[in-house]
């Protein structure tokens, strides 16, 4: 049978030098190809590269066959006028911006319709993506994230593509969402036989939804084959790594497993094994050469000196209790922060944000609030920092109210999080100073606050710029540790991460815990991090506490049909059944 | 829906009214913040004796408290009314209304000529980003902005009507069509500096939603280049409409030079002979005017808005 879509030597290449080198992919249709990678891996240039739709200044060059009809993908003649649409449709990440915000729905889906019959063809999509037809007449900021994405999904398939590509399709979208979402693009996938690469850094999605598998690492293919074989039995250490990096939902892990180091440039790379530098089974060879994609089994390539030295990385099977040392459990700990009937509802909103919220956190307790958007976690985690003011209930801090030496904020996107004009060591000095130290020590204390969070003294006459994005948390981190609080806020620290890095801050917190005696508040829209960080877990639902208690409890037997619902949309606990 | 929009385009309009109001009671107050004594100011060059001074106490009711005579001055301005111009002793309304055409005639051509010119300009170069051809209309666009309007103005008259004759060097000529011939040139003048910002700002509002994610999935599910540019220009239309009710009040001092320029007896040489003659009655009804036009503006633009995004029509709706 000739593949739907078969391309080779896919190279993509910026001003700085190359980002994708040299990729292949197959796709048969009605399969469904997961390109897997962290971010600079080249997976979304490889998906932008195949629809012609690299950014400004960014070059692809290579062979795209299309039904056996084959195209050059540096020709500028390449007739992507023809290919998009109804052969290779894009789908993106966030529904939040892919659509017009000024055009109704239907509009928007029926301008890749033929203008005889376009209303019932509106009206037959929406259908089609389980939405009332009434849809077509709203605007996308009038729907939620998983309608809209539903509309952009009916808008991808207008036109009637035999090939979808979707870059990261749940990622914007909350977990519930994710798994619907997920299930309406494998139904209408078998319903159109229509195949599907899904571009995501979820090995657990990958593998739950994806018949074949492919690994991508610093531009490059680094593994590829059938799902099941890729996650059983790694041929490449990188892939093995990975996939010990992602937290279990079901247990415990005294410490995340995590990958030294950080993903280089592709560019930066040169003749030698991208993931050589991180490996633990490193030899001469991977370093002097770039190693090529060899068959290890059938169907199942690696690009690795030592396939058969591969071994998945063993992860304890069963629950570890929590560190007993850092563990308050038995013993009236004394509380360290006390909320009760906490209130607060935004000028104009129809609901509470927060409806009656109690929270109370013991001396070196960790605790995290779970829910999805919209739940009003944030919002608690800001009542408590006094970021916002609620409209009733108190925050008592160890018997008194809060305040910014004793609390601390860190917030999800360290992209954003730190003055990009100011150096580390400045920033760091600046929080030390606003704690009342006089400017002499804070000077001398910043290398201590550094190493604490497992960065050299040097980086402090580093720019945030100059940092990676595990990097930049780690320093919001020590800024946050600067005043010497007691109570840590962390507000979805994490998900702005790759899972290798992800595991790398999570175990930093613990560690800090341990060390220092810190007391977590946790915010997080993952259950599996969650799992992992936090003694006892609050699960919010429209402003409400819905279900509170240990972590093992309410995650191991939920007694709440709303966390019952979250627990079951984790891809991991989709396929343990 | 349409009564609730109906709703907030009165509640906008009532808010207008309200800064018109305020801003009267500023105009008014000029005449006492003006140096010296208010009847010597209001009599001007004329003859200062105590029966002219009495008279004009009288005529003015100086002798009332503030607001009265606030009170009184609005009453009467509002019927357009503002008084006597010291200058030429006439009534300042028929005055104004006889100045007002020149000028809306100038300024209504040069901002045609700079949107007609400007808002395509600006779109090709956004598509064009990076090209031979755009960075030949930015450079000149950096230069129009740049360059003065009087500047600009006395080159256009040495070129065009000195040199080459083609259009006449001043007056406001006789008819419609002898009309418009006189006004190209100042009009041509006063448009290159706003026809170069219009290129500017709408280049960026352009290339602005060119990089917004949802061009990439209208062109990645195969939309024609010619609806992504239609998909664009839509949403690009928002932040282009503000400016150009910006540009509006931009418009009102650039008109001044160019009038004066071209001695064309429009309200911006009026303005300029007034505040050198300390012509108070005819500084305050003018700037009152230009309040006005700016005031009315700025609430055309915000319920263009209710046309153009319907996020704030439904907003709008909500409160």
């Amino acid at each position: 049978m000739t593949p739907l879509l078969h391309a080779r030597d896919v190279r993509v290449t910026s001003a700085a030098g190359v980002l994708v080198s040299g990729a292949g992919l197959t796709v048969a249709p009605g399969e469904t190809v997961a390109v897997v990678g962290e971010s600079g891996s080249g997976k979304s240039m490889t998906a932008r590269a195949l629809t012609g739709l690299l950014p400004e200044g960014v070059r692809a060059t290579g062979r795209l066959e299309l039904s056996g009809q084959a195209y050059d993908l540096a020709a500028a003649r390449t007739p992507w006028q023809h290919i998009r649409g109804s052969r290779i449709a894009l789908l993106l990440q966030d529904p939040f911006t892919s659509l017009s915000p000024v055009h109704r729905c239907g509009e928007q889906i029926g301008w890749a319709l033929p203008r005889a019959g376009r209303a019932a063809g509106i009206a037959r999509l929406l259908d089609e993506v389980g939405l009332p037809a009434e849809v077509a007449g709203r605007y996308p900021f009038q729907l939620s994230g998983g309608m809209r994405q539903r509309v952009a999904i009916a808008a991808a398939l207008a036109a009637g593509p035999d090939l979808l590509i979707a870059d990261e399709p749940t990622t914007a979208l909350d977990v519930t969402t994710q798994h619907e979402v997920l299930e309406l693009v494998a139904g209408l996938q078998r319903a159109r036989h229509m195949g599907l690469i899904l571009i995501t850094h979820d090995l657990r999605l990958a593998r739950a939804r994806a018949d074949r598998i492919m690994v991508m690492y610093a531009g490059r293919l680094v593994e590829e084959g059938p799902a099941a074989q890729v996650m059983d039995h790694p041929a490449h250490p990188y892939t093995a790594r990975l996939a010990a990096c992602d937290p279990p939902v079901t247990h415990r892990l005294p410490a995340l497993p995590t990958i030294p180091g950080a993903v280089p440039r592709p560019y930066e790379v040169g003749g030698a094994c991208a993931f050589a530098d991180r490996c633990e089974l490193a030899v001469e060879a991977c370093r002097t050469a770039e190693p090529a994609l060899a068959e290890v089994a059938r169907g199942h390539r690696a690009a690795c000196v030592r396939p058969s030295d591969v071994r998945p990385v063993a992860v304890p099977p069963l629950a570890v209790p929590p560190a007993a040392a850092v563990a308050p459990e038995a013993g009236p700990a004394p509380a360290l922060l006390t909320v009760r009937g906490l209130t607060k509802r935004f000028p104009g909103a129809s609901a509470q944000a927060l409806d009656a919220v109690d929270l109370r956190i013991a001396a070196g307790e960790a605790v995290a609030v779970v829910g999805e958007s919209g739940s009003g976690k944030t919002t608690l985690a800001r009542c408590v920092v006094g970021l916002e003011r609620p409209d009733g209930g108190s925050v008592e801090f160890g018997g008194g109210a809060t305040g910014p030496r004793r609390v601390q904020y860190v917030f999800q996107d360290p992209y954003s999080a730190l003055n990009p004009g100011l150096t580390v060591g400045a920033s760091l000095a600046e929080a030390l100073k606003a704690a009342g130290r006089p400017r002499s020590e804070a000077r001398s204390d910043v290398p201590g606050l550094l190493d604490l969070v497992g960065l050299p003294a040097a980086y402090a006459r580093r720019r945030p710029a100059a940092l990676s994005g595990g990097e930049r948390q780690r320093v919001a981190i020590a800024r946050a540790l600067a005043p010497g609080a007691e109570l840590l806020v962390c507000d979805e620290p994490v998900s702005a991460l790759d899972v290798s890095v992800q595991a790398q801050v999570l175990n930093l917190l613990s560690d800090l815990r341990r060390e220092l005696g810190l007391t977590l508040l946790f915010i997080t829209h993952d259950l599996a991090v969650a799992r992992q960080v936090a003694d006892r877990v609050y699960v919010m639902r429209r402003g409400r506490v819905v279900e509170t208690g240990p972590v093992g409890g309410v995650l191991g037997a939920p007694a709440h049909e709303y966390t019952q619902r979250l627990l079951a949309s984790v891809p991991a606990a989709t396929r343990a059944e | 829906m349409s009564r609730a929009v109906l709703a907030f385009a009165l509640r906008r309009a009532a808010a207008t009214l309200a800064l018109l109001f305020a801003l009267s009671l500023l105009v008014f107050a000029l005449l006492y913040l003006a140096p010296g004594d208010v009847a010597r100011n209001l009599l001007g060059t004329r003859n200062v004796t105590p029966e002219a001074l009495a008279r004009i106490r009288e005529l003015y009711h100086l002798d009332e408290p503030f607001l009265a005579q606030y009170w009184w001055w609005l009453s009467h301005a509002v019927t357009g009314d503002f008084g006597t111009s010291i200058r030429t002793g006439g009534q300042v309304g028929p005055l104004l209304l006889d100045r007002t055409g020149v000028t809306a005639a100038t300024a209504g051509l040069a901002f045609l000529l700079s949107v007609l010119a400007g808002v395509p300009a600006g779109i090709a170069t956004a598509v064009r980003r990076g090209r031979p051809l755009d960075r030949a209309i930015v450079a000149a666009s950096v230069a129009g902005v740049g360059a003065p309007g009087f500047a600009v103005g006395l080159i256009l008259l040495y070129v065009f009507a000195l040199g080459l004759g083609w259009f006449p060097v001043y007056g406001t000529g006789e008819g419609f069509l002898d009309a418009l011939w006189h006004l190209v040139l100042p009009a041509v003048a006063l448009a290159f500096g706003l026809g170069a910002f219009v290129v500017k700002l709408t280049r960026a509002a352009v290339i602005r939603e060119l990089d917004q994610d949802y061009v990439t999935f209208a062109r990645g599910r195969g939309l024609s280049e010619r609806r992504v540019l239609r998909l664009v220009l839509r949403n690009a239309a928002i932040p282009i409409v503000t400016s150009l009710g910006l540009m509006v009040a931009y418009l009102f001092g650039g008109t001044v030079l160019i009038e004066v320029t071209f001695a064309l007896p429009g309200l911006g040489s009026l303005v300029e002979e007034s505040v050198l003659f300390k012509d108070i009655p005819v500084v305050q009804a003018l700037t009152l005017v230009v309040a006005l036009v700016v005031s009315v503006t700025a609430l055309a633009v915000d319920l263009s808005y209710l046309a153009i995004d319907p996020r704030v029509r439904t907003r709008a709706v909500r409160r």
